[in-house]
This record gives structure tokens, C-alpha cells and sequence, in this order.
């Protein structure tokens, strides 16, 4: 069809829908690009910038950038695999992520990049924030000390559950997600089916009575590695 | 004679990481071996007999013990090796990096709901060692050369990594190895 647009990722030909983001067509074509912040369901969002490519040479986020015909981007090289290694590196020492004892250990993303990069420990100095808990309503919690502000709850309970009820307060190391009432999430009508609650690809929004269910061997990322499931379209 | 030696130690720490550490099985036949064993816990000697070609440390530093203990190892070994998430992450221990110092003593030893404790005063004597305002992570003490993550890190992690250090290969664990719990 004439209207595809053809564009390379690290030498490889891909085809995309006009409108299509660099992400999206990448994904269909069975190569995977890291991203924490994006995630199927949601509009992009942009935040993380663990998916940045160099689109002709310039850093972008591939689930933002449109895709163009004849552009040039670079994904899977060693100095862009470095510099998304540092951002999961600077995301684990800002918050306070204790992966023995969290429940989201094995199936969460933060984590599964880390593996992916080979990251052994993180390079700059652990931060040890302050950060609250809410553990007020009986079925959900949030933990504020693993939260990477990706914002998938505050869209996804914006634009699949239809309620608002998360969003962001303050700024810079300010910056926290809060609840759309006066005190809790008790408060809330926030609900253990919510699209939000499932969605946070960390261990800051949690359901409650159900952690470590899956045994260690068995969870999402125990064998195989975050984005593998992409890559095994390749071809297909 | 002539083997390399290994000290380990155990800080601020459970002593899981030594547990996993004798889960190699026999293969710690293997490894006496390759190796003597000096200051450990494994054999009980107390001091450095003399320079060691591989230091594993297990635990991050939360009094001021950890941190001399640490600084010998460090001294007294060619290479060093931080083995579990307590020693480069702080771990559980570290729980407590988010709450004042005074505050935790007064929980753990006046104010907690099973506290039997009749002088109502926080244990202060001259041998116990001094606590540290927070627990640290052992790389932000002294250079470290090599991490083996895991809570604890799996027998296979430590045997591999030792291996190929005892017979000049690189340090390469395999996807299934690099975890963090
Ligand atoms: S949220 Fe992820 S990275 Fe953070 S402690 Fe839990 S498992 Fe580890
Ligand atoms: S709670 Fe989870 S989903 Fe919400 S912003 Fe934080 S990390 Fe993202
Ligand atoms: S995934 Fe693109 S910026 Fe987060």
C-alpha cells in the first residue's frame, strides 16, 4: 500500500501506519524497544525516557515520536542500552526499592529492565527519601517509596475507569501521586477491579492479600527477560 | 601451601548469604581445593593470617564494627566482592535509613508494645559497638570490585563467580542468575 511509511531501526526495514508512533511499529514488527511510562492500553504518556532513540542522530522518546519516512533510528546499541541502564540505575536509588521483600518482585518492570541491562547494583549512591504509605482502603495500597511517576494509574482511572482518582502532586523530588480526596484512598472510589490498580509496573499500587502468590521460578521476568514477548513476533 | 585465600565476613547482615554459600553442596570439596579459607566464619579464624586473593563480604554497615571490619577486608584482599542485597543495597536492615536513630532506640528499647525493659534505658555500654546514623551500602564505604545480587544470591551465583575468578575467566552470570531477591 502506498500510504505505509518505511522507515530503519539499527539497519533493520520497518513499515508503519501513518500516525503510528516509532514504538508501536517497532512492536509490530517484532522489536523491542525498553520502556517503562508506555504501556498498550494508554495514550503515550512520555515520561521515563527509558525508551529514547536517536531518530537521524537525535535522542527522542520512541512512544511519542511519530514515525517518518526514510528516518534513521537507533535502538539497540551498546551506548543506548548504557544510558537507558543509567535511568533504571537513577529510578532505583530515588526511591527506597527493597526487592527481597517487595511483593511485585519477579513481575515488576522497573526490575526486569534492570535485568535486562545486567545492571548488578546502581551505580550512584542510594537516596533513602522519605515517602509515605496509604494503606487505608481494605483492598488497594500504595506505596509511595517504590512510585517512578510513570502516571499509568492517573491515565488509566482517568481513561479506561472513567474515575480521576489518581493524580500528581508537587514538583521536582517534591513530586508524589496522590489520591482525588481530602485524605485517603479509603476516601476514594477507587475499587480493587479498577484498570489502575493492575496497571503500575512497580510495586507502588498494589492489591492487597495477594502478594507473593506465584512462587520464585514461576513469575513474569524469573527466566525470561522483559520484552521478549515482542521479540518473538519477530518474523511472525 | 601456595593456594589462593578467601575471607569472608558477615556485617549487617543474616548470615543467608554464608548459607548459600555452603549450598554449593560438594562442590565445596572442589573449592578447598582451590582455595584456603583464612578469617571466616566457615572456619572460625578471627584475624587475617596474611594477604587474601578474594574478600566476600555479606551484609551493608550499620554500626561502626561493620565499617572497620570492612575497611580490613579491604586491606587485606586483592579482590572484593559484595554477596547479597544487604551489602549493596543496605537491605531489610535499612528499614530503618527513613526514621531517626533516637527513634528507633526509643521503639526497640522503651516505647515498643513488648518492651520489658524496668531501667527504661537504652543499652549504652562501652562494647557494643556504636551505631551508625543509617545503614550504609558497603560500596558507599570502599571500592568494591565485583556485586553478586540476590537475597541470597544462589549457591550457583557465588560458585560460578569464584571460579571463574580463581581461574582468570571473566565474571559472567547468565540472565537466570542476576536477581535481586
Ligand atoms: S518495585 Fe520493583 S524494583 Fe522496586 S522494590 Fe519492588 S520489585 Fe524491586
Ligand atoms: S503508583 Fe505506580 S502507576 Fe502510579 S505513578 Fe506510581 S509507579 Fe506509576
Ligand atoms: S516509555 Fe517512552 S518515555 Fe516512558
Amino acid at each position: 500500500m502506498s500510504d505505509k511509511i518505511t522507515f530503519m531501526i539499527d539497519g533493520v526495514e520497518v513499515q508503519a501506519q501513518p500516525g503510528q508512533t516509532i514504538m508501536v511499529a517497532a512492536d509490530a514488527a517484532g522489536i523491542y524497544i525498553p520502556r517503562l511510562c508506555a504501556h498498550k492500553d494508554l495514550a503515550p504518556f512520555g515520561s521515563c525516557r527509558v525508551c529514547t532513540v536517536l531518530v537521524n542522530g537525535r535522542p527522542q522518546s520512541a512512544c511519542t515520536q511519530p514515525a517518518a519516512e526514510g528516518i534513521m533510528v537507533e535502538n539497540n546499541t551498546k551506548k543506548m542500552t548504557k544510558m537507558r541502564a543509567n535511568l533504571i540505575e537513577m529510578l532505583l536509588v530515588e526511591g527506597n526499592h527493597y526487592c527481597p521483600y517487595c511483593e511485585k518482585s519477579g513481575n515488576c518492570e522497573l526490575q526486569a529492565l534492570a535485568y535486562r541491562f545486567g545492571v548488578m547494583v546502581p551505580k550512584y549512591p542510594f537516596m533513602f527519601p522519605n515517602r509515605d504509605v496509604d494503606a487505608s482502603h481494605p483492598d488497594i495500597l500504595i506505596d509511595r517509596n517504590r512510585c517512578v511517576l510513570c502516571a499509568r494509574c492517573v491515565r488509566a482511572s482517568r481513561d479506561l475507569d472513567g474515575k480521576n482518582v489518581f493524580q500528581f502532586v508537587g514538583r521536582g523530588p517534591e513530586k508524589r501521586v496522590e489520591v482525588n480526596a481530602n485524605a485517603r484512598l479509603a476516601d476514594t472510589n477507587a475499587d480493587v477491579t479498577d484498570k489502575a490498580v493492575d496497571i503500575c509496573p512497580v510495586g507502588a499500587l498494589l492489591r492487597k492479600r495477594v502478594g507473593f502468590e506465584v512462587p520464585i521460578g514461576k513469575r513474569l521476568y524469573d527466566s525470561k527477560p522483559i520484552g521478549s514477548d515482542i521479540e518473538a513476533q519477530k518474523g511472525a | 601451601m601456595g593456594k589462593p585465600k578467601v575471607a569472608t565476613t558477615s556485617l549487617c547482615g543474616c548470615f543467608g548469604c554464608h548459607m548459600s554459600l555452603l549450598d554449593i553442596d560438594d562442590r565445596i570439596l572442589k573449592l578447598i581445593e582451590l582455595v584456603d579459607f583464612d578469617k571466616s566464619p566457615i572456619d572460625d579464624i578471627k584475624e587475617f593470617s596474611g594477604r587474601c586473593a578474594i574478600g566476600l563480604v555479606e551484609g551493608g554497615c550499620c554500626n561502626e564494627e561493620n565499617v572497620k571490619v570492612l575497611q580490613s577486608f579491604r586491606k587485606n584482599c586483592d579482590i572484593l566482592i559484595l554477596v547479597g542485597e544487604c551489602a549493596m543495597t543496605g537491605g531489610i536492615p535499612a528499614m530503618r535509613n527513613t526514621i531517626p536513630l533516637k527513634e528507633c532506640l526509643e521503639e526497640a528499647y522503651i516505647n515498643g508494645p513488648t518492651v520489658h525493659n524496668p531501667s527504661g534505658k537504652i543499652p549504652n555500654d562501652p562494647e557494643i559497638p556504636l551505631l551508625l546514623n543509617k545503614v550504609y551500602p558497603c560500596q558507599d564505604v570502599v571500592k568494591i570490585d565485583y556485586y553478586l545480587p540476590g537475597c541470597p544470591p544462589p549457591a550457583d551465583t557465588i560458585w560460578q563467580a569464584l571460579v571463574a575468578l580463581l581461574t582468570d575467566e571473566p565474571v559472567e552470570l547468565p540472565y537466570e542468575l542476576i536477581k535481586y531477591d
